[in-house]
């Protein structure tokens, strides 16, 4: 997995109009440009979906199937008509949630993604709720003794979450903490022991076993789930650290700052209520992002815990050569991590009363 | 002609160090070794920047001197020498058909640095095109050009690299396509910024009433002006371009066997990890070594080249 750095995250200056009208206007322009990115995302997947050298019918009938069947479920699969054409109907149904039917599970893909989609949504939401708990502090820290020992740490602590590979963390993870200290369980989301006692009502198993007072079940849970989220969750305070740090040091460094501390303000409230109170509303944005990035982060962390969630399974139909599933899956990731996108853009817009 | 005669009587015979920090220099040559002299004088400052300027030559000269480095190709099997442990014979011990990882490792490098080198060959020209197209140009194109760019930068990336290389089947050429595919927006990004800002300045319109071309203006005048900031993004972005190949690859689309590839050979030793650790962790290691070593050299590059972001 892969931050992204600066490059997205929006400039101060955007949006700047004094009418209503010109603020709705930005907004429409925003969605437009998502519905745009959405269209592109079915696109590409359109595309690879004609790409793959596997016939798409010899796929539903079978190589046994006779010449006339061949046809049939040729017309029916709309094959012979225009590209542009077979691209509008694949498009109605993907916007109608048909990704077709798992050759692997032989249900709706849908079905499936809704099935797995809650554990790689409490492993992500978990993953962030510690880097944002963790990597706040530690940025703001950073800012503050810029160029000190404490600085550099920090900076390197952050320099290594950008380069190690998360799945290759996850493996050292279990050989020393599940294999050699025996302080952790092993990979999935909880004991044989404890699965299946509680009805899924959420799918989020910490939600739902505290719903159920299944205690027990909730304490296995969250031991399961407590090394592969901080594993993604220290990628999401690299990430959160260094933006933090930047956007603090931007702060400090002007004249309010000095005027504030001219007054005789005690230095946690000039750091804390006038600097970090200025950094919130760029931080949220960085903070949406980075629950974008791990949700599609998730993808090798859930193959090495086999976390049974939405990489895991897009990674054993890809291996299966179960398109429909795989395509289904990068939709869906894709147009959260596009929402996810929108969702920052637009609460920057809000929350900001300079960008307004 | 009056600078270049001046420049001749200023450069005084005080050696290289002089002629290269020469105020006045005398041709394109000695200003461009200047520059990146001055370039390596401030990065020398940097002490983490020079450990990340150490890995990465050493990566390349590990890829360079790979044959006189090793005693084994890292492809024979020696059956008899399953999984040994690491020793005096074999560093880094050896895998489950008897390679002896350390050489295996050697060899690996060269195929890092084939797959970064290669998705740095395919997006740097694309994005350098399409950015300054669009920001020379202007206008409509412009629009096109970065509502595409735009998409490309919204998708993400790894989940669409897998897709793309489940498409295409596996393999090394396939997953640098893949990644390619999902990497060269943020360099048109970058491209359209700096030409927006050079675009109208003098010396663009002094080539323009010469009569340079388009063409000529763009790939004369232009992208050199853009490489500077576009070579600083793809150092950052290596250190990502290599975990996705180590991810692509420890999922078995990437390179296949027997070929020495880090992520692979992360991937195979999973079997092992528990009472052979050494074959999953180290090429773990190597990974993890190389992409800090770019990730290092980028920070400290950009922090030199880029005074506006020395704070972030």
């Amino acid at each position: 997995m892969t931050l992204g750095t600066q490059d997205r995250t929006p400039s101060a200056g955007a949006g700047r109009g004094l009418l209503p009208f010109a603020f709705a206007s930005k907004t429409a322009q925003l969605v437009a440009s998502v519905v745009m990115t959405f269209l592109g995302l079915t696109a590409v997947t359109f595309v690879i979906g004609r790409v793959i050298p596997i016939d798409p019918v010899i796929a539903v009938v079978g190589d046994r199937a006779s010449q006339a069947t061949y046809e049939r479920v040729r017309l029916e699969l709309g094959l012979d008509r225009p590209l542009y054409e077979q691209f509008w109907i694949y498009l109605g149904k993907v916007l109608e949630g048909d990704f077709g039917t798992s050759v692997l599970t032989s249900r709706p893909v849908l079905h499936d993604i809704v099935h797995f989609f809650p554990a790689t949504l409490e492993l992500a939401t978990v993953a962030t709720i510690l880097g944002v708990l963790l990597g706040i502090p530690m940025g703001v820290w950073a800012a503050v003794n810029q160029g000190r020992a404490t600085d550099h740490v920090i900076r390197v602590v952050g320099l290594v979450g950008y380069s190690v590979p998360v799945f290759w963390l996850g493996m050292v993870g279990l050989l020393v903490f599940y294999a050699k200290l025996d302080m952790l369980p092993g990979p999935g989301r909880l004991d044989l022991y404890y699965e299946g006692l509680v009805e899924p009502v959420t799918g989020l198993i910490l939600v739902d076993s505290v719903l159920a007072g299944e205690w027990e079940v909730f304490d296995n849970a969250l031991s399961h789930l407590v090394l592969p989220a901080t594993i993604l969750g220290y990628f999401s305070l690299a990430y959160i650290a260094r933006m933090t740090r930047s956007f603090m040091l931007e702060q400090l460094s002007q004249e309010y700052i000095t005027t504030a501390r001219v007054k005789g303000l005690s230095e946690r409230r000039v750091i804390w209520r006038h600097a970090f109170g200025n950094t919130m509303v760029p931080l949220i944005t960085v903070v949406a992002l980075s629950y974008a990035y791990l949700l599609e982060g998730s993808v090798l962390t859930e193959t090495v815990f086999a976390w049974p969630g939405l990489g895991r399974y897009i990674t054993q139909s890809l291996f299966n050569a179960d398109m429909n599933a795989v395509i289904g899956g990068t939709i869906v990731v894709g147009s959260c991590f596009i929402g996810l996108n929108l969702l920052s853009d637009l609460l920057y817009k809000f929350v900001d009363p300079r960008a307004k | 002609m009056s600078l270049f005669t001046r420049s001749a009587t200023i450069v005084n015979p005080q050696g290289l160090r002089a002629w290269l920090l020469s105020d006045a220099p005398g041709s394109a040559f000695q200003a461009r070794c200047g520059r990146w002299y001055l370039m390596w004088l401030a990065l020398k400052r940097n002490p983490l920047a020079c450990i990340g300027l150490f890995i990465v030559v050493g990566l390349l000269l590990m890829a360079i001197f790979a044959p006189w480095l090793t005693t084994t190709n890292g492809i024979e099997q020696v059956l008899l020498d399953r999984l040994l442990p690491p020793s005096a014979a074999h560093w880094f011990g050896t895998d489950e058909l008897g390679r002896d990882i350390y050489d295996r490792i050697v060899w690996g490098a060269r195929i890092t640095l084939y797959i970064v080198g290669l998705v740095g060959v395919i997006v740097v020209p694309v994005g350098l095109v399409v950015g300054t197209v669009a920001g020379y140009l202007g206008g409509a194109i412009d629009a096109v050009l970065m509502r595409i760019t735009d998409i490309f930068l919204a998708f993400p990336r790894l989940i669409l690299a897998l897709a793309f290389v489940s498409a295409l089947g596996p393999g090394i050429e396939n997953a640098v396509l893949a990644i390619a595919l999902t990497t060269w927006s943020p360099y048109a990004r970058i491209a359209r910024a700096e030409t927006i800002t050079i675009r109208d300045s003098e010396y663009i319109m002094a080539a323009r009433l010469q009569g340079a071309s388009r063409l000529r203006i763009l790939y004369g005048h232009v992208v050199p002006l853009c490489l500077s900031s576009v070579i600083i993004r793809l150092t950052l972005d290596m250190a990502g371009i290599i975990l996705t190949a180590a991810g692509l690859g420890f999922l078995g689309l990437g390179a296949q066997p027997p070929l020495p590839e880090w992520g692979a050979m992360i991937s195979t030793g999973r079997q092992f990890l528990l009472d052979q650790w050494w074959v999953a962790t180290v090429p773990g290691l190597a990974i993890f070594a190389v992409s800090l070593g770019f990730n290092l050299l980028g920070d400290g590059l950009r922090d030199v080249l880029d005074p506006k972001s020395r704070d972030s």
